[in-house]
């Protein structure tokens, strides 16, 4: 078994993300042979193998790393806001996260 | 309202160049076509379900600026009047954006993206938002939080994902084109299914911009539509450097409706034996070997070519697309937008409205991808998976010293049925095993039709070209298409 029950829970928590008790046993089994499948990368030798984290090399997008900083008009705050789960302009109103002791 | 167009009487089919000619010919307008368009769907939606959201006004409006220029005997931009689709991950200002998920169910964008932005500075109408697996996780769209989409080709089976809704929009004439997203396969592989024309331009060619964030290194925008010459013409119109996204590239854009009518006589073509191996169809092995045929009677050169990476490809990419679906999916906690389910505690409020908000496969995503990015696993599963990377991207570099293109086929099955694979998640994954490499290697592909097995489901011939060499790419499909590629 390549992940356990405690293992999907400790992910699910850094996730913050609720799963239902068949949720957990479903999931777990179903990545369980995803991981299992995907041990064949193992066979592979990539000792000296740098890794690749995106395709496009500096010289693409030369303009963009170096872009001048400008400042322009945004003005979408308010349609922003008008379609937030809990607005109060110009806040979105989260549940309380500090403790009154 | 049909109208003459190519001889026949009743237009079911409409091209771009058709939908030019009849608004300069004044045969109809750009608000009747709409209008033409809107009737169909309501027709055939309800059964297809490729659409999740209209945008009628704005495809009012659009079409009456049209037609003034039409009125006033102006010059007409090169997609006017043409009724387009957007795939539900891409944001349009002022209609709903859902990405097929609960937890967007009333998101409504205050921006465009920078593709459709262009397409409608171009002319084209914006019909509304086509049906997709949630968050484009997906191969057969029966991922979504609004029902799956059907197959227009065979109702009883699935449009390919997670672009499906896109693809069978175009491939039932509910739009002339559309616009897709593709990760790992889910532009090509749907047109593949549906029998349409699809493209991924090479990674940075297209602005992500506006593009709902599924893998950011992976993502691309790209076109369905009913022919190659179409697809050239919607690339043509979205490619390009945009400020908004520092990934899109500034390597200059060809004329790719210039460039695809030219000769494909003497191109070397790679056919790598590693895709042929155990796992493909017979039915489609069958018709993709016809289509090798018919450019070799095109004159070009066929050149056995071996890419031995290919085999890890579909595990280092779901390392690779998990683990940064994870992180770009972090966003949505019910504070900013979307759904919330309430608690008192923040933190439980969080919890709870993931929890609710999102459907299985995005869930079952979020936790392999946290999983291969958290302590104690990152160098095992998320650095390894990079590294192979690095080799697949090598296997297509070696490739494109030898060979001007690529050909395989799309996927190793045709279009299934609806429900048949939901239950195995890795099953359906393995099935991406052609389209993922070129996701990885971030090279242009385009999947052509290629024959239908039994006369009935349709093949896709994928053809692959170097980075930034989408006009060899769209030159090879033009020229298969001319070549009655399309029946084989």
């Amino acid at each position: 078994m390549k992940i356990s029950r405690e293992d999907v829970l400790r992910v699910a928590e850094l996730a913050y993300l609720d799963l239902s008790e068949k949720e957990l046993e479903t999931y777990r089994a179903q990545i369980d042979e995803i991981l299992e499948y995907i041990e064949k990368l193992k066979e592979l030798d990539t000792a000296k193998v740098e890794p690749m984290a995106q395709v496009l090399t500096d010289d693409q997008t030369a303009d963009a790393t170096l872009r001048e900083d400008l400042v322009v008009p945004s003005a979408v705050a308010e349609d922003v806001l008008k379609h937030a789960p809990d607005p109060e302009p110009p806040y979105f109103r989260v549940p309380k996260v500090i403790e009154r002791t | 309202m049909p109208v003459p167009q190519n001889g026949n009487k009743m237009a079911t089919s409409w091209t771009i160049g058709g939908v030019r000619e009849a608004l300069a010919a004044k045969k109809i307008s750009a608000r009747e076509l709409a209008a033409d368009f809107y009737t169909r769907i309501e027709a055939r939606n309800p059964e297809l379900n490729a659409y999740l959201a209209l945008s009628p006004e704005r495809a009012r409006r659009q079409a009456d600026r049209i037609d003034a220029l039409v009125a006033g005997g102006k010059a007409l931009p090169p997609l006017a009047g043409v009724p387009v689709a957007i795939k539900d991950v891409i944001s349009t200002r002022g209609t709903k954006t859902t990405c097929g998920s609960k937890i967007l169910e009333n998101y409504v964008p205050p921006y465009d993206a920078t593709a459709v932005e262009r397409l409608e500075a171009a002319g084209a109408v914006i019909l509304g938002k086509t049906n997709c697996d949630e968050f484009a996780m997906g191969s057969s769209n029966e991922n979504s939080a609004y029902g799956p989409v059907k197959n227009p080709v065979a109702t009883d089976r699935v449009p390919g994902g997670s672009s499906g809704g896109s693809a069978a929009a175009v491939a039932a004439g509910l739009a002339v084109a559309a616009l897709g997203t593709d990760t790992g396969g889910s532009i090509r592989q749907p047109g593949s299914f549906c029998g349409i024309p699809a493209m991924m331009g090479s990674y940075g060619r297209v602005s992500r911009y506006g593009l709902i964030a599924f893998a950011s290194s992976l993502d691309r925008i790209g076109p369905f539509a009913n022919s190659v010459r179409d697809v050239a013409a919607i690339l043509q119109v979205i490619a390009g450097r945009d400020p908004h996204d520092s990934t899109s590239t500034t390597a200059p854009v060809p004329n790719y409706p210039d460039e695809i009518g030219k000769p494909v006589k003497g191109l070397r073509l790679g056919i790598p034996k590693d895709y042929f191996a155990e796992g493909m169809n017979a039915g489609v092995r069958k018709k993709i070997e016809a289509g090798i045929e018919v450019y070799k009677k095109l004159g070009c050169e066929l050149i056995e070519i071996r890419m031995p990476h290919t085999d890890y490809a579909i595990a280092a990419y779901y390392i690779i697309a998990t683990a940064e679906a994870s992180s770009n999916l972090a966003r949505y906690d019910g504070v900013r937008y979307g759904l919330r389910v309430e608690d008192d505690s923040l933190l439980a409020m969080y919890r709870k409205t993931r929890g609710a908000g999102f459907g299985a496969e995005v869930k079952r995503r979020i936790v392999l991808g946290t999983y291969v990015l958290s302590a104690g696993y990152y160098d095992a599963y998320y650095l390894k998976g990079q590294k192979v990377r690095t080799l697949i991207a090598q296997d297509f570099r070696d490739a494109f010293t030898k060979v001007d293109a690529i050909l395989t086929p799309t996927s190793p099955v045709p279009a299934f049925k609806l429900g048949e694979r939901t239950n195995d998640p890795l099953q359906m994954y393995l099935a991406d095993i052609y389209t993922v490499t070129g996701s990885l290697a971030g090279v242009p592909g385009i999947s052509v039709p290629c024959g239908k097995i039994n006369g009935k489901l349709p093949v896709g011939l994928q053809i692959f070209g170097p980075a930034f060499g989408e006009a060899r790419v769209l030159q090879l499909a033009h020229a298969f298409e001319q070549a009655g590629g399309t029946t084989v």
